[in-house]
């Protein structure tokens, strides 16, 4: 970065540390942090749509939709999030492929699982074995948010189902009452209403959403995790900076970013809380309880 | 080998009981199933004990932190937001680099040594951090239904001339209970699925006496497919959640067992805590 | 019609990808000096330079991925990337599954590193990386076996005593010893594990194979590739 850095052995001090954080690598690290940030602004509108859809099955009229909603939020119960990771990600890579290969190579006549080896044709490949570094770093980063917003739009299911549950059953039939149809009633009334309720629980879930994101790294993204533990482990004299093992120091720094992030959400979520709370009467005074709280 | 045999020999691997050497060909499904399952031991061990614990303490925490003495609350409050704000991944790394710290030789106190490298062995070290963890969660959770206890139930008890340890043993601790119930069994729930994290990044296995998800890696690592050991243990997983609904579903009707029918909460499962 | 065109178009891309193929080399980038992530964020180390040198002689194009040592195999197996050079030793475990180049580092010792020279390797608490040959050869010992996902965190358990040793690739714990300034020691007998370091591909990528044996060949004939263990093991390692 700097021209003084030409040569770290040389520098010793402040000047040795200020190149050192300053290389390529820690650059890196800090870029992770984007990601991180990135990932959670994407992620948390897509979960959503997932649980209102699922939540929306799970009331549906119909018993195999309702019993597709309810199954869907219901795995999340049983297991957990992260042996969900291990194996779903390289199953939705491996679906997506053969999804594709069915389209582009119908006269591919080799079977395609072979033994463990999965094995589509060339275009099949997604992203295409030729393109650049960033477009498989973006499918991988995709295939995460995909997952992510898979497990916590159940989680979201639950918390917009309980909420849909809690909006007073009399204000929907009053609105039957007025000639609402019940597309109108679901639109015009459960919906605005449901917000309320689901909020403290949202909130939750985006707490939980900002503290799951050290199970990144396997996904295959390289988060704020994954370099903090390449960049304190020990380093010998094949680097530039050698350094013994600083571990701690850095999964200290991240504990600190992890704390910044909720205290940050908590503020801020409480705010909203209170704003979409006023007006509402019936849940006015235990919003405002729960504002102090 | 049958699979009888298998059982017999690997059932209990994950204690040290039975075969030293884990299996190493010719993986079967039925090794795959009882190995594993062996693993969910641990799994059940972290989870009960923290949680039996997690209990005591959480109580105590929710009333320092609902205490007016700032000197009660602050550390309360502090303790809380530590736990709750950080992920459980990076409380087990530093809990492990702390442990490890401990000297080896053991700890002079008055002139006797204690032994304290067993401190970082998993099924000390993790449990103390599973525990600290699930009192924080807990205590948010209790800490809640302490602060929504219906103003009527206080007042007919000061009307009974009610005080002191009476009014909160009688009054005041069996409501909070009933209305925690629901989240403190989503909490128990998720604390089990976080038992998974021990080993998986947190404690390194010793003697290859591992929990479900650590022998789900080693069979991955050994027949390099995924798609076969992780759902085992997905399996496992929903049996022992299935299992712990209805148990803490019982314990939920007996706190609400003198209130009308129709007013009985129900046992909703909705992620308010996990981590 | 339509599906003449598109095959025509199809031809043409095979062919083009032919001609300047993609490969993408899997790698750790945790097992300093075989591969690392270096200062500048890039992969380095032994095997970047014999992967890129190797590539070059075959006229492919390369392109460096990192991943967890973990999921190293299925993602392999998956399409994720073409090639696992990442230190991995030949075994016959894992040539039912990979098809191996022949090996680029000749059968190297593993070695036990301790505290202090006379540690009892056969019993005591022996750290090592899961999954490696390493970990099962510590298992079937007799020690008792204390795992850890990477590398790194194997050495700081010896370190800070929770382990009696560590026991790894001998190459991979040379630097760290010589940078201890005598605080680690040798301990009990080298052992000669697997059949050498190899590149694992997936089995149906015959081609690809070949042309990266005819590589590891031509850079064994003309000494080359011993230049090159010379140049990131040291003057020690064992070399063709």
């Amino acid at each position: 970065m700097f021209l003084s850095c030409a040569d770290p052995s040389l520098l010793d001090g402040l000047n040795w540390l200020a190149c050192y954080l300053t290389t390529g690598k820690h650059f890196d690290f800090y870029w992770s942090f984007v990601t991180v940030l990135v990932l959670l602004a994407v992620t948390a509108p897509t979960a959503l749509a997932f649980g209102f859809g699922g939540a929306m099955l799970a009331r549906s009229q119909h018993l195999p939709l309702r019993i597709i909603g309810k199954g869907y939020t219901a795995m999340v119960r049983g297991v957990p999030d992260i042996v969900f990771f291990l194996f779903f990600v390289i199953a939705l890579d491996q679906g997506i492929e053969w999804a594709v290969h069915q389209v582009r190579c119908p006269d591919w006549t080799d079977p395609i699982r072979n033994g463990l080896e999965f094995r589509v044709c060339p275009q099949a490949k997604v992203p295409n074995n030729s393109a650049a570094q960033v477009w498989h770093s973006l499918y991988g980063f995709a295939l995460a948010v995909v997952t992510f917003a898979l497990v916590f739009g159940a989680f979201a299911a639950n918390v917009i189902y309980g909420a849909m549950q809690a909006v007073p059953h009399t204000q929907l039939e009053t609105a039957e009452a007025y000639g609402m149809s019940p597309r109108q009633v679901f639109h015009r009334v459960l919906v605005p209403q449901m917000w309320v309720f689901a909020l403290p629980g949202l909130s939750n879930l985006w707490l939980i959403l900002i503290k799951a994101t050290p199970l990144l790294f396997l996904l295959g993204v390289q988060d704020i995790v994954y370099w903090a533990r390449e960049l304190g482990g020990m380093k010998t004299g094949a680097f530039d900076y050698p350094h013994p093992d600083w571990r701690l120091y850095y999964f200290l720094f991240l504990l600190v970013f992890y704390l910044c992030m909720t205290k940050l959400s908590e503020v801020y979520l409480n705010r909203l809380q209170n704003h979409l709370s006023r007006g509402q009467a019936t849940a006015a005074g235990e919003a405002q309880r729960k504002g102090i709280a | 080998m049958s699979c009888l045999q298998t059982i017999a020999d690997y059932g209990l691997r994950s204690m040290g009981v039975g075969e030293r050497l884990l299996p190493r060909g010719d993986f079967t499904l039925c090794q795959q199933f009882t190995l594993i399952g062996s693993g969910m031991l641990w799994n059940i061990y972290f989870g009960v004990l923290a949680l039996a614990f997690g209990f005591f303490f959480a109580n105590a925490l929710a009333l320092a932190k609902a205490s007016r003495q700032p000197a009660f609350r602050k550390p309360a409050e502090w303790f809380i937001f530590i736990f709750r704000g950080s992920p459980l991944f990076i409380q087990f790394f530093l809990a492990y680099e702390a442990l490890v710290l401990l000297p080896r030789g053991g700890i002079e106190i008055f002139g006797m040594t204690a032994e304290v490298s067993w401190l970082s062995r998993a099924w000390a070290g993790a449990l103390i951090v599973l525990f600290l963890n699930t009192a924080a969660y807990s205590a948010e959770i209790f800490y809640g239904a302490l602060r929504s206890i219906p103003k009527g139930d206080l007042e007919a008890a000061d009307a009974y001339g009610m005080t002191g340890w009476a009014r909160f043993a009688r009054v005041q601790w069996p409501t909070m209970l009933r209305l925690a119930w629901p989240a403190y069994t989503n909490e128990a729930i998720f604390l089990f699925h976080a038992t998974t994290l021990v080993f998986f990044s947190g404690f390194p296995a010793f003697a290859q006496k591992g929990d479900a998800l650590y022998y789900a890696s080693y069979f991955v690592d050994k027949t390099f497919n995924p798609f076969i050991p992780y759902p085992i243990v997905a399996f496992y997983f929903i049996v022992l959640t299935m299992g712990l609904i209805g148990l803490f579903g019982l314990i939920n009707r007996r706190l609400n067992r003198h209130l009308p029918s129709n007013e009985r909460s129900r046992v909703k499962l909705r992620p308010q805590i996990i981590r | 019609m339509k599906n003449l065109i598109l095959t025509t178009a199809l031809l043409a891309l095979t062919a083009g990808s032919a001609m300047a193929q993609t490969v993408r080399m899997g790698t750790e980038g945790a097992y300093p000096p075989y591969n690392f992530i270096n200062d500048k964020g890039e992969v380095d180390g032994f095997e970047r330079e014999l992967g890129d040198k190797l590539c070059e002689m075959a006229a492919l194009t390369c392109e460096w991925v990192t991943t967890d040592w973990d999921g190293i195999i299925p993602n392999l197996q998956s399409g994720n990337y073409d090639t696992i050079i990442a230190g991995m030793n030949i075994t016959a475990e894992r040539a039912e599954v990979l098809a191996f180049t022949q090996n680029y580092i000749p059968p190297a010792s593993s070695a036990y590193m301790a505290l202090d020279a006379g540690t009892d390797v056969m019993k005591g608490v022996i750290a090592a990386q899961t999954g490696t040959v390493q970990a099962a050869h510590v298992a079937a010992s007799g020690a008792t076996l204390l795992e850890f996902a990477t590398p790194d965190e194997t050495v700081a358990a010896m370190r800070n005593g929770e382990a009696d040793a560590v026991f790894a690739d001998k190459d991979y714990l040379v630097p760290i010893l010589d940078e201890s300034a005598g605080k680690f020691a040798w301990a009990g007998t080298e052992v000669q594990i697997g059949d050498g370091v190899g590149m694992g591909l997936r089995k149906s990528d015959t081609e690809l194979v070949e042309k990266f044996n005819a590589g590891i060949t031509a850079m064994k004939a003309d000494g080359s590739l011993n230049t090159l263990i010379t140049k990131w093991f040291g003057e020690k390692a064992v070399t063709f």
